[in-house]
């Protein structure tokens, strides 16, 4: 098992970071009147750790008992039906699942399963009719319609279903499902909570930690606790006991970005940009997300550029983002955003050099 | 065991007014209604104006005191944007609602019942043009039996065949103390208690919205208990505190890249968003003595093609990160456009 499932927090009374947090849902579920819920923050800060904890904190263990289910689902929609299929996880209590993965068929998802939910309605010990819960990951991926319908199906059934949103911008779920969830802003740990994380996990491990060695590995992380765990184990599968110079090996394919922009730095001609795009398939291929890649990249580039051209090249690295979002292909946005680098850096040599 | 369902209900439908004359700061609409009340004559009515100032209670206050509960389910008909309503619902379910006739005039239980029904028409702005188009003729051809009520944001996507068969009502944005009277109402009826910077920290976080100001209310008395600071508020509204956005600026103003890349690094991992933070920032610079108005309308220029961007859905860091370079370039009278 790997040390980040390992080490998950079970249940609110064990979090580590976001103490507060998790005093403030256990209140809620005291009070047994718990809203529809938003929950969103950076990747690897703990969302999701913190809405399973909650999970098993409102139905006891049953909650961790869950199955994933490939289910399908046949949709009436006026002139045609409709056929989705998705992947679920689900307890007895909740259901958990990915309505962005629908594509644009997400408003049919969201609509047909909470009504489904609502349908048959789980009965507690005593009898009454209690309700479910329903985890929707990614709500900032759907689109305008299906939110739409989101708010409206919120309150018709507010009843017999709790939703648990999760996302990581908040800018994207439109203002009227926001205003009908409590929000929930899950920040992202800072260095120092990292290395309190990693000591306890280092602690309960029976390992020896070099002073300053967690440390490290926080400030790699980036403050994403979920890759701070992963470097750490990294570390300790390549060399225990640990030594202070260790070094902390950095992704693949971070080191293959690291490559790209130092070529791009050294060269600027037709040529090298050919070569470039072979590497840039080469990440695609690998399934690195072309956003995450122009990110890398312009952090990469920063770090050796004058002051001068670092607004520049900012604005085009945003520039291109966008188009890319709109575009279709990841890889021409990606290039055009190298050779703009390039006719930019050729040009400040030229008038500085001559 | 599943938690018990105890009857959580919204405040903010809990605390909507029941009587056309309970509404807010609503002068005209309400004395135009209450005449409606007495007389039971009624025209096609649009409602406008800013979210969460009482447009749709007031249409379902009236249509509930002209019918009472019992009628009431067989006189009014209440359509808002998550029903579908394309041009064929137009077609058949308004259409058919609209031509059914109804029995004259006869008071029932304190009732008038006039002899018409209400079909009413919530956030009427998100219709398409052709289901809008389709209405017109219904609503002349029915207009003996069917008043229509129309609610919407934006009038200007009314189109000018519909608005024209309407009485038009604006309804305003509440003022401070209208808001607070109301506020301190529920706080009554709830036992909470609110000091007077939480007050107004609330309709300054609210603006104008009382919907938005009773969520944020019941959302921070859920999570913190009876006493609620403003603090409080303030993280229940997503809004991002003011060091925050001051600490952003003071970057930009310092003139250095790297600092301001590592500031818009924390807001992004703080998980702020930055839609809100493009709205703040606009707030404060436009308000800022310090500088000449030929930068503010620089920075202003960047703020709106970046909130284009990011409703595209670009990638928020290097949006934000795009925004501070080009406020940085503002603020120290670097050249605006680039030099290679």
């Amino acid at each position: 098992m790997l040390w980040v499932d390992k080490y998950r927090p079970k249940n609110l009374d064990k979090v580590l970071v976001h103490e507060e947090i998790a005093e403030n849902l256990k209140k809620l579920v005291t009070e047994q009147d718990c809203p529809h819920l938003l929950f969103y923050g950076p990747p690897g800060s703990g969302k999701k750790t913190l809405i399973m904890a909650l999970l098993r904190e409102m139905f006891g263990p049953s909650a961790e008992k869950v199955r994933v289910e490939n289910k399908g689902w046949k949709v009436d929609a006026g002139t045609r039906t409709i056929e989705i299929e998705l992947t679920t996880l689900s307890s007895t209590h909740h259901v958990e699942l990915n309505p962005s993965d629908a594509g644009f068929q997400d408003r049919y998802i969201v609509q047909e399963i909470i009504k489904e939910m609502a349908r048959n309605r789980p009965i507690d010990t005593k009898g009454k009719r209690g309700f479910k819960v329903l985890v929707l990951n990614e709500v900032d991926k759907l689109s305008k319609e299906a939110q739409h319908s989101l708010r409206r199906t919120m309150e018709k059934y507010s009843s017999s279903c709790r939703l648990i949103l999760c996302c990581n911008s908040s800018s994207k779920v439109t203002e009227a499902v926001r205003s009908r969830c409590l929000n929930v802003r899950v920040n992202a740990p800072n260095n120092d909570e990292i290395v309190k994380v990693l000591e306890f996990i280092g602690k309960k491990e029976n390992l020896q930690l070099p002073p300053g060695f967690s440390a490290r590995v926080a400030v790699k992380s980036n403050r994403s606790l979920r890759r701070a765990i992963l470097l750490f184990e990294a570390c300790r599968v390549q060399q225990y006991p640990f030594t202070n110079t260790q070094a902390i090996p950095p992704m693949d394919w971070e080191e293959y970005v690291t490559e790209i922009a130092s070529d791009i730095m050294k060269e600027q001609s037709p040529k090298r940009l050919f070569q470039v795009r072979g590497k840039f398939y080469e990440l695609l291929v690998n399934c690195i997300p072309p956003e995450i890649v122009l990110k890398r990249l312009l952090s990469e580039l920063l770090k050796k550029l004058d002051a001068e051209l670092k607004h520049e090249v900012c604005h085009w690295a945003a520039y291109y983002e966008h188009r890319m979002r709109l575009g279709q292909k990841a890889i021409f946005h990606l290039e055009a955003f190298v050779a703009k680098f390039m006719s930019i850096y050729k040009g400040f040599l030229i008038a500085t050099f001559g | 065991m599943a938690p018990l369902l105890q009857s959580s209900q919204q405040w903010v439908e809990k605390y909507r007014p029941k009587k056309v004359k309970d509404v807010a700061h609503q002068d005209e609409v309400v004395k135009v209604l209450t005449n409606t009340l007495e007389t039971s004559n009624c025209p096609h009515m649009l409602f406008y104006g800013p979210p969460g100032t009482g447009k749709t209670t007031t249409a379902l206050a009236i249509a509930h005191q002209l019918f009472g509960p019992e009628l009431y389910k067989s006189r009014v008909l209440e359509l808002n944007a998550s029903d579908d309503r394309g041009i064929n619902v137009v077609r058949t379910k308004i259409k058919n609602f609209a031509a059914v006739a109804v029995g004259s005039a006869q008071r029932q239980g304190g009732y008038p019942c006039p002899p018409y029904k209400i079909i009413i028409l919530d956030e009427a702005d998100s219709m398409t043009e052709d289901a809008q188009n389709a209405l017109r003729r219904t609503m002349e051809t029915y207009s003996k039996v069917t008043r229509f009520f129309f609610i919407c944001n934006y009038i200007s996507r009314i189109i000018e065949p519909l608005a024209s068969r309407c009485a038009k009502f604006r309804f305003k944005p509440l003022p401070e103390d209208v808001m607070i009277t109301r506020i301190l109402h529920i706080c009554g009826e709830e036992g909470l208690n609110l000091d007077s910077q939480a007050l107004s920290t609330l309709s300054s976080i609210s603006q104008g919205d009382l919907r938005r100001a009773i969520t944020y209310l019941q959302g921070a008395a859920r999570l913190y208990g009876s006493s609620i600071t403003s603090k409080d508020l303030i993280s229940v509204s997503g809004v991002i505190p003011e060091e925050v956005v001051q600490d952003l600026l003071a970057a930009c103003k310092s003139g250095n890249f790297d600092l301001a890349d590592k500031e818009v690094n924390n807001v992004i991992s703080e998980g702020y968003p930055v839609s809100q933070m493009i709205s703040q920032l606009f707030d404060i610079i436009v308000e800022a003595d310090d500088l000449s108005d030929e930068q503010k309308a620089r920075v202003f220029k960047k703020l709106g093609e970046t909130d284009k961007c990011l409703v595209d859905g670009a990638d928020e860091y290097l949006q934000l990160l795009d925004v501070a370079g080009n406020t940085m370039r503002a603020f120290c009278n670097m050249a605006q456009d680039f030099s290679y």
